[in-house]
């Protein structure tokens, strides 16, 4: 590492970090929204400080090197942050291509006189600040990445409850498309909600699915057997008509399994299985 | 050799499952039920796995095949208590085992195969239920 540049950074660490600042700040990306001034410029200011005061005890500028490692942790915290956050690649990589911008205007400023010195070590910084944005974006897409799948999880865990409708008759809303992955998890709480209440009678509602295909009638038909096999009887309900074209169009045959139009027909069905009636009552309900 | 006791009551036969079925023993089940089947003249048969925790392919044919033969022999069957597990396995395997009837367990099983043939709970028979040997 040579001194000299060592040196211009140190001296101009300020100018460097105001001009990053006016830079990041000029910008039509700048996301005031979602990130304030202040926090920008501590953000800014850290990251400065840290890649300088690097680059002086640094003998190499090999970001494999253990030196390195705060500086990465540092660029790495703030990528991930920003991915939570929202930002776009597009901001995040602004953000580490503007401080690269930064350095080389002051660095032009400081060597001009010495052409040949001013583009080696150009070139060094031009090296060092592209690998820093190639880890940056490998952070931001590692934390997107997470964001994703943390979504997955939460939308197949909330978007299968099992309802009690009645002393043996449980309900099962399907909302969103039906892949694998999401009827095994149907399909599971399904059967073990059979099993702990001993319900006789599964309605399964696919008001909620936007469309039907054959992938998800079989998974569909896999989970009224399944729970035949259980013992117990599934109904599945809120066919749109739509879906029913659909269905008989794709020669699907659903005619083993017992459909009604609506959660209500499904659960009037249930009732009669179980022997239930429901009557209008002539005695009034007491108002509370 | 291990067997799986048959018992009988009344018209119907009992088997329950305590242990995992391994192949040998599934077959000498099937073997002893279609005979006990014969025997007693049972019209229905109603098998508990609800202690089995493992199935494969071979067993879910067994439980189809002493469906089948019963149904032959003029018997019903019934299959209760089946394990979530199990149930999913069978049907990942392809084998939804048509012609057997299911129920959650041996009382709602026992209510079932009544129904289905239309006689009455049994009553106490002078003669002990009889296991094979």
């Amino acid at each position: 590492m040579s001194t000299t540049l060592y040196k211009v950074l140190q001296k101009k660490k300020k100018n460097i970090l105001e001009y990053w600042m006016s830079l990041q700040l000029s910008d039509d990306g700048l996301r005031e929204d979602l990130i304030t001034n202040e926090d920008l410029r501590v953000q800014s200011e850290e990251l400065v400080n840290a890649l300088i005061a690097n680059l002086s005890e640094a003998s190499s500028l090999d970001l494999q090197a253990e030196s390195w490692d705060p500086v990465i942790e540092i660029l790495g915290g703030i990528s991930i942050t920003r991915a939570r956050q929202g930002f776009s690649p597009r901001e995040t990589g602004n953000f580490i291509f503007t401080l690269k911008e930064s350095i080389l205007q002051v660095l032009n400023e400081e060597i001009k006189g010495q052409p040949e010195v001013l583009f080696e070590e150009s070139r060094k910084i031009n090296r060092l600040m592209d690998n820093l944005s190639v880890i940056t974006f490998e952070t931001f897409i590692k934390g997107r990445e997470e964001v994703i799948l943390r979504q997955t999880d939460e939308i197949s865990e909330i978007s299968t409850p099992v309802i009690r409708v009645w002393d043996g008759i449980l309900a099962l809303p399907i909302i969103g498309t039906l892949d694998s992955s999401r009827t095994q998890v149907v399909m599971e709480s399904l059967l073990q909600e059979i099993v702990e209440t001993g319900s006789g009678i599964a309605i399964l509602d696919i008001s909620g699915v936007p469309a039907v295909d054959s992938l998800v009638a079989q998974h569909l038909i896999k989970t009224v057997s399944a729970t035949r096999l259980m013992g117990a009887e599934c109904i599945i309900s809120g066919i749109r008509p739509e879906i029913a074209q659909t269905v008989v169009h794709l020669g699907i045959d659903l005619s083993n399994i017992i459909t009604k139009a609506s959660l209500a027909s499904a659960l009037a069905y249930a009732f009669r299985t179980l022997r239930l009636e429901v009557r209008k009552s002539n005695i009034v309900a007491p108002k509370n | 050799m291990d067997r799986i006791p048959i018992l009988r009551m009344g018209s119907f036969l009992l088997v329950t499952i305590q242990v995992d079925l391994y192949d040998r023993l599934a077959l000498t089940l099937e073997a002893d039920l279609v005979q006990m089947v014969n025997k007693t003249q049972a019209r229905g048969v109603l098998i508990d796995i609800s202690a089995v925790s493992i199935v494969d392919s071979f067993m879910g044919r067994i439980i189809g095949n002493i469906a089948s033969m019963s149904k032959i022999l003029d018997a019903e069957t019934v299959v209760v208590g089946m394990q979530p597990a199990v149930a999913i396995t069978l049907i990942e395997l392809g084998l939804p085992l048509k012609g057997v009837h299911t129920a959650l367990d041996v009382e709602k099983g026992m209510r079932l195969l009544t129904e289905m043939i239309g006689t009455e709970q049994p009553e106490e028979s002078e003669d002990d239920d009889y296991i094979t040997d």
